[in-house]
């Protein structure tokens, strides 16, 4: 029973890796840019969804406007912060992340207080015996299924949408993408608008399930989702969905058996570090 | 006096750590995102040898080895995967270095190690070496500037590929950039060891790993006196001004995203424009 336990909360730790981990991806494969920031989207998707729960006692309108404004936010982050950087070294982006997602840090904390917000009624903690003896609430299957639904929904779009093929077109080639008439700006834009309203989703999901949003909350999902897209082969969604789950696993399983010997953070590191050793380019890369 | 030693000896280590990561981005343009865990190995490295016994001027040689020893080791990692892999790469390894002490009872786990002793001659004993060392650190990375290694690592830094096919032996010298830059910034954790004289897992994290970018890019990429002034100001500004140490990181974060965004050549880009056009 212990095997299957740790088995389901490492699956709902790696859909709620997943849905960070894909909009950085997006971003990636678009933009060829380490999109740190990404993790501060994901802090205030939280604070949105506990604010507005808090003050509407609805959490599906909580996560609506969450995944909405921070999706446009994302849109801003874009223009303003990405997009003057794009002609130059990917480095410089990745820096210039870096200093954004520390402010961003900084102002929520001012904005928002050191000490992080709970939800007054924490919604859906009833547990569910999803198997004999292995309980989990509510809140996780939520997140398993959201997640799975999200992912569904978004593999139709690229795949059997002409917004779709003109995002895989930009994505391969961005220049031959424009000579036929796509709108790169566009599905710019969009990438960016779907990458944080996922992230502001996964931030209303770990809100749940820990019941407080706090000013660093985005710290270690940042780093993390790093190493998962890095796990994936930079850019590549499959990839990312794979290794956001096996993280997931490995991390559930490895602070029980190893956790003597390094934290769950390093773990998880100590699992990228050989992993690149032995496929630098990535879990699912070929040769 | 005390308070400007004090003052000072911050300064001076600040520098040697900072410097010493400009030897691995600067010079050579392998990004690191983990150099705080160099800076930790360092010091727990000297700490250990200081509580049983050893001089602090001779166990920072242990500190600088032990710690270039793993920079030769994430070197390596460095051959293998590259740019934004490798800078994931050295980021893990931060992360890897902080969650192992945390959990080994030896190195004091989570509590840390307290009670490290005090240098021979006490604050101003410190402080002389802490000058020493920088100044031999200065000394150094103005030799390999000038030399043909200083060559060869600009070459790498500003296309691999062209490097290797003029005959540069590019393993070779991105090795030699990251033992350089990790046994400098051990040196510079066993100074810090012995100037707050408490460590733990949380004195080297990742924002300490970033501190030392922040200078870096500030200062100008690849600029000795660059990097130097701005990690003498950005070390001793909290001390002055207390709003700047409430918010350290929200100052860096916007330091290092204007650098980038309108002065890509930091403090010594902007010294060199300036210097131009009042020639003219």
């Amino acid at each position: 029973m212990l095997l299957l336990d740790l088995g389901l909360q490492g699956l709902v730790q790696g859909a709620i890796y997943a849905l960070i981990a894909l909009g950085l991806t997006l971003v990636y494969g678009l933009l060829r840019i380490l999109h740190v920031a990404h993790a501060a989207l994901f802090t205030l998707g939280g604070y949105v969804g506990v604010i507005v729960t808090n003050g509407t006692g609805s959490l599906p309108l909580a996560i609506l406007l969450a995944m909405v404004s921070v999706g446009v936010i994302g849109i801003g982050v874009y223009r303003f912060c990405y997009r003057p950087l794009l002609n130059r070294s990917p480095l410089v982006a990745l820096i210039a992340s870096i200093g954004l997602f520390i402010a961003a840090e900084e102002i929520y904390r001012l904005v928002f207080g050191p000490y992080g917000l709970s939800f007054v009624t924490p919604p859906l903690q009833t547990q569910v015996e999803v198997f004999p003896g292995v309980f989990l609430s509510h809140a996780r299957l939520l997140v398993v299924g959201l997640s799975v639904v999200i992912i569904g929904i978004l593999a139709w779009l690229s795949g059997s949408t002409r917004t779709g093929v003109a995002w895989r077109a930009t994505v391969s080639d961005p220049d031959i993408a424009a000579s036929f008439g796509i709108n790169i700006e566009k599905v710019r834009y969009l990438n960016f608008f779907i990458g944080s309203a996922l992230a502001a989703l996964a931030g209303v999901m770990v809100a749940l399930l820990n019941n407080l949003v706090e000013p660093t909350m985005g710290a270690v999902p940042a780093y993390k989702a790093l190493a998962i897209i890095v796990l994936g082969g930079l850019g590549s969604v499959r990839g990312t969905l794979v290794a956001s789950l096996a993280l997931g696993v490995i991390e559930s399983f490895g602070t029980i058996y190893i956790g003597h010997l390094l934290d769950r953070d390093a773990i998880a590191f100590a699992f990228l570090v050989l992993v690149l050793m032995v496929r630098p380019r990535g879990l699912l890369s070929r040769g | 006096m005390a308070y400007e030693i004090t003052v000072l000896t911050t300064m001076a280590i600040s520098i040697l750590f900072a410097l010493s990561l400009n030897v691995i981005t600067g010079f050579c343009g392998q990004v690191s995102l983990g150099h705080a865990a160099f800076y930790g190995i360092g010091a727990y490295t000297a700490a250990l040898l200081t509580k049983s016994g050893i001089p602090l001027a001779l166990a920072l040689l242990p500190a600088a080895a032990a710690a270039g020893a793993v920079g030769f080791v994430v070197g390596m990692a460095s051959l293998r995967v590259r740019d934004d892999f490798l800078a994931i790469t050295t980021m893990g390894v931060a992360f890897l270095f902080v969650g192992f002490v945390r959990k080994q009872e030896m190195l004091g786990g989570e509590i840390g190690i307290s009670g490290i002793p005090s240098v021979a001659f006490g604050r101003p004993g410190l402080l002389a070496l802490s000058l020493l060392c920088t100044a031999l650190f200065v000394l150094l990375t103005v030799h390999i500037r000038r030399s043909w290694m200083g060559f060869a690592f600009d070459s790498v830094a500003d296309d691999e590929d062209t490097a290797r096919i003029l005959g540069i032996d590019v393993p070779r010298f991105k090795l030699w950039a990251f033992v350089i830059g990790t046994a400098g910034a051990g040196v510079a954790g066993g100074l810090y060891a012995h100037h707050i004289r408490f460590i733990g897992p949380d004195s080297f994290g990742f924002l300490e790993s970033i501190t030392a970018l922040v200078m870096v890019i500030v200062g100008g990429i690849g600029s000795i006196w660059g990097v130097a002034l701005v990690a003498a100001i950005l070390s001793v500004l909290p001390l002055f001004l207390q709003f700047v140490d409430d918010y350290k990181l929200l100052l860096y974060g916007v330091l290092v995203f204007a650098t980038v965004r309108y002065a890509p050549g930091g403090v010594a880009g902007l010294a060199r424009t300036l210097a131009m056009r009042i020639r003219r």
